[in-house]
């Protein structure tokens, strides 16, 4: 830091930034673009849908709401989805943990390509997933095929439908790269110094783990459980199509009453009850977390990273990396090899199975056979899925940066504590409620955004913001504030201080929350599906114009189009992964 | 490191870019020439050109050229917005019902037209094109709702499976008890499936409110599958798709459309629909417009052609659903392959809507616990 010059200026510059109206402003300053962006189009849409909802209520607000709190399906649809996420979001850190630690530690050939292949599932439709997990486990997958002939059984011994498993299954396939990413990033900054310092004091590996490693992440753990919890409480298609009829979490169950049923007023109770729950776990993660983080420093990956030496080191590794390949790419290397795959042979009479090499299915996407109106070539649809996902990462960016900052600054102020849990809220909110609200809020000019293809990256923007928010603040927390007090004592500008200090800093982290806007919006299906234009479709919504009509040839061209969602989805995210090797601030 | 990543993401965008190249290059040989033709456009009345706005659920569909054909002769041109499944994309009528969001509302089904003629959400209007339409199709004697097609909701079954094992298919619900079909059928939820409601609803048409419980009952004892989606029944659960089921709630369409969308060009189609009388349910389709449009005679001028041979006759390949009109000619596949019940189920709109969530709830009560 070139400080001598400018110590000169510290009076002067105490002075101005002691007076308090100053102090407030500049408080209250970094806060006005998220929360103008949540009134907008969160806030005012979801206190819109809920008062028409409860208007709707014949017998008045209070009657429906203590109608609702009586029915018994309240507390068995609530129990069950606190009970299946909480599995759900454990089994997840378990599975990632070890990975997390892999991928922030060493240094191995192909890392950042693995990184990326376990970061695809989030981004796959979930009839595609269930395609692939059939193929894999279903009752004529190839492990049920395969234990059957080796234990001489009648019937398939593993069985998936409709089970608890598929939905426990599916929850780690697509939440692990949460895991990955959150801590990994975290881990990976983190001064490997301190566990030397107690390795060599004579701790044991595990000693050194749980006394010293463990508490410095715990805020980075406490991130990732909360986000992949939240995913897991509002699941809706996991459930739906893998779960099965017997299973209901809150938001199916919202879904079920507004549009099976139009009770509206039922769905409104069930959505604040959902956002209520989410509010609540949120404020009791903001003081767990406030309790637990503490500045350390961060420092470049770099030289922290060992390489894979030994033996013993090269077999966990080996271990860690099977397991989650076999639970996140192999399934989709499977859906991969059956759009590539003739299988319309096999069946029964039409001549004996013969499976062989195929484009057809790829050939087909690009041919527009029956004239239909909405028929877009793939690579059209990859532009317009690419565009989206371009304007979610900036729009979550712009949105969530000045948030993560403020929140990072002052922990400790009132304004702080009570607004950090807020921004939590879009994740834990129904879909289905607020697509209403959409609806009914932003229906007149200047703000009739109801048919504007811009309202399909601010409703992913609006999914990405929380995780930009939580992947940004545990790296800004962390830097210490006397580096900040020390740049600034130096005669560093405010804005100087962001640039040379927290910037740098954060950049990683950064990169960490593009990825994760820019993976919700490739793979985001719900919403897209209601307030896209159809000359405009995004991946998904190609895939699930063909998987909705019978016919192998919808079913091939469908697994080809995801196999393409697979490459753009990795694509993207190692030309993300990319940049942080061009960024200047590693230090 | 650096080199590494740099050659990853060359791999993956080459082979990404080839995929899509190949793709791509194709349909510029085998696109019929639908730019280049000139477009004779009836000279217009005023200055900006008028935009009617249609909104519909996710499968509706339609071919460029009767679209094209429609407003270049007509003047004006018409924008679709589609808003998901059937059910939401109505609640999302209903609810911009003040500010509508378009002048036409396509595609509620006799399951939901009472919500939509309760709410209010459209207006009259008796188009002259009504009169190529049999009655059986008209629920509302209003014309508030005007049908545009309709389609069965019927079993379907793997034909190769059952010569394979020399069964012989069954042939009406009652069959599905016997025990020689036992494991065989899988369904769908009818509280989270368009399907699976009218198939629920076929077995109430035809066993009637008091006995179709039973029914049911004996379905479980004969070990039915149920689950959410159609999706989900019909690409994973039935044998041919590769699973263990060889019967399925389907559409009667399903077996034409395995031909058209087969994957090399097949003579017959491996399923067969099961159509006797009392075993599918009909769904039919609406168009309305919507109360309180500014485009009326846009909209009427639209529902018109809707009506007309040439959308008509489009419907069934790009919807597999079928024309309403008489004299509508269908494709050979369809004239070949389509087997249509003669009576299916049939239950009023108004009692779905009355009693739908009752019917759910017991079926679920003897189904699923």
């Amino acid at each position: 830091m070139d400080g001598g010059r400018a110590s000169l200026n510290i009076p002067a510059r105490a002075r101005i930034s002691s007076g308090p109206i100053l102090t407030q402003f500049r408080r209250i300053l970094p806060w006005i673009i998220p929360l103008g962006f949540l009134a907008l189009f969160y806030f005012y849409p979801l206190i819109k849908i809920v008062q028409v909802s409860y208007t709707r209520s014949p017998a008045g607000v209070g009657a429906s709401i203590w109608e609702a709190l009586n029915s018994p399906l309240l507390l068995r649809v609530t129990w069950f989805t606190f009970w299946q996420a909480s599995l759900s979001a454990f089994l997840t850190l378990v599975i990632g943990l070890p990975g997390a630690y892999l991928l922030a530690r060493y240094d191995f050939r192909g890392k950042s390509l693995l990184q990326a292949l376990f970061g695809i599932p989030f981004v796959m439709p979930t009839l595609v997933v269930a395609a692939a997990f059939y193929a894999m486990v279903g009752p004529n997958g190839w492990v049920n095929l395969g234990l059957m002939t080796a234990l001489k059984l009648e019937d398939p011994p593993v069985v998936l439908t409709n089970s608890i498993y598929a939905i426990l299954l599916a929850h780690v396939f697509y939440n692990t790269t949460i895991v990955l990413r959150v801590i990994g990033d975290f881990w990976s900054r983190m001064d490997s110094r301190l566990v030397l310092a107690a390795r060599s004091l004579g701790a044991s590996r595990w000693q050194a783990f749980r006394r010293i490693s463990l508490p410095l992440l715990s805020p980075a753990i406490l991130a990732a459980a909360l986000l992949v919890f939240i995913f897991d409480f509002t699941s809706f298609g996991v459930i739906l199509v893998l779960g099965g009829p017997r299973y209901a979490t809150l938001e199916v169950e919202i879904y079920y009453q507004t549009v099976g049923l139009f009770n509206l007023p039922l769905a409104a109770t069930l959505s604040l009850l959902q956002l209520g729950c989410t509010l609540a776990l949120t404020v009791i993660y903001t003081r767990m977390s406030a309790r637990v983080s503490r500045p350390i420093s961060l420092q470049s990956s770099r030289s922290s990273m060992h390489q894979l030496a030994d033996w013993r080191a090269k077999l966990t590794a080996g271990v860690i990396l099977i397991i989650l390949f076999i639970l996140l790419t192999a399934p989709l290397i499977g859906l991969a090899a059956r759009s590539l795959t003739r299988f319309e042979l096999e069946r029964g009479e039409r001549g004996e199975p013969e499976r062989g090499f195929t484009l057809d299915f790829y050939r087909e996407l690009g041919i527009n056979r029956r004239n239909a109106l909405f028929y877009v070539p793939p690579t059209t649809a990859i532009g317009i899925s690419l565009g989206y996902a371009g304007l979610t990462v900036l729009i979550s960016l712009l949105v969530g940066l000045p948030a993560a900052w403020a929140l990072a600054r002052d922990r400790q102020s009132t304004l702080n504590r009570v607004l950090d849990p807020v921004l939590m809220l879009p994740l834990g909110t129904s879909a289905v409620t607020l697509g209403l609200g959409f609806i009914v809020a932003l229906n007149q000019p200047p703000l009739d955004l109801r048919t504007s293809p811009l309202l399909v990256p601010l409703a992913h923007a609006l999914v990405a913001f929380p995780f930009v928010v939580r992947s940004l603040t545990p790296a800004l927390q962390s830097i210490r504030p006397r580096l900040r007090q020390a740049a600034s004592v130096l005669g560093a500008s405010p804005a100087h201080v962001i640039r040379r200090i927290d910037l740098p800093l954060v950049g990683r982290a950064v990169l960490v929350a593009s990825t994760f806007a820019f993976t919700i919006s490739l793979g985001e299906f719900g919403a897209t599906a209601l307030i896209a234009r159809p000359e405009y479709p995004t991946i998904p919504l190609a895939i699930y114009r063909f998987i909705s009509q019978p016919g192998a040839m919808n079913y091939g061209q469908a697994l080809a189009l995801s196999t393409i969602l697979m490459i753009v989805a990795a694509s993207g995210m190692l030309l993300i992964e990319k940049l942080r090797i061009a960024e200047i601030g590693e230090f | 490191m650096l080199r590494k990543i740099l050659l990853h993401s060359i791999i993956f965008l080459s082979i990404g870019s080839m995929i899509a190249s190949c793709v791509s290059a194709v349909p510029t040989e085998t696109q019929p020439p639908a730019e280049t033709e000139p477009v004779v456009r009836t000279p217009e009345v005023t200055a900006a050109r008028r935009t009617l706005k249609v909104m519909t659920h996710d499968s509706f569909a339609v071919s460029d050229s009767v679209i094209e054909d429609f407003t270049s002769k007509n003047g004006f041109s018409v924008q679709f917005l589609k808003s998901g499944d059937t059910g939401t994309a109505l609640n999302r009528a209903i609810l911009s019902k003040d500010a509508p969001l378009a002048d036409v509302f396509y595609g509620v089904d006799n399951t939901f037209l009472s919500r939509a003629l309760e709410e209010g959400i459209f207006e009259p209007y008796a188009s002259p094109m009504l009169a190529d339409i049999p009655d059986r199709f008209k629920l509302d004697p209003q014309n508030r709702a005007l049908p545009v097609d309709y389609g069965d909701v019927c079993l379907n079954y793997d034909k190769s499976y059952f010569v394979e094992y020399g069964l012989q298919p069954p042939q009406g619900l009652e069959d599905l008890l016997r025990p020689e079909y036992k494991g065989m059928l899988v369904v769908e939820n009818p509280a989270t499936s368009s399907p699976g409601l009218a198939f629920l609803l076929a077995t109430i048409g035809h066993f009637g409110e008091d006995e179709f419980l039973d029914y049911w009952e004996g379905l479980v004892e004969n070990d039915v599958l149920v689950v959410n989606d159609w999706e989900l029944a019909y690409f994973n659960e039935f044998t041919v798709a590769g699973g263990t089921r060889p019967i399925v709630v389907s559409y009667g369409s399903s077996p034409p459309a395995e031909i058209i969308f087969s994957e090399t060009p097949i003579d017959e189609p491996p399923t067969a629909a099961i159509v006797s009388d009392g075993s599918c349910f009909r769904q039919i389709e609406f168009v309305g417009i919507l109360t309180g449009t500014a485009n009326r005679d846009l909209a009427e001028t639209f529902i018109d052609f809707m009506l007309s041979p040439e959308f008509q006759e489009d419907i069934p390949l790009q919807m597999f659903v079928f024309p309403v009109i008489e004299n509508a000619r269908l494709d050979e596949v369809f004239e070949k392959f389509l087997a249509v019940p003669e009576n299916p189920a049939y239950v009023s709109p108004e009692d779905i809507a009355e009693n739908r969530e009752k019917w759910i709830e017991e079926w679920t009560e003897v189904v699923l616990r």
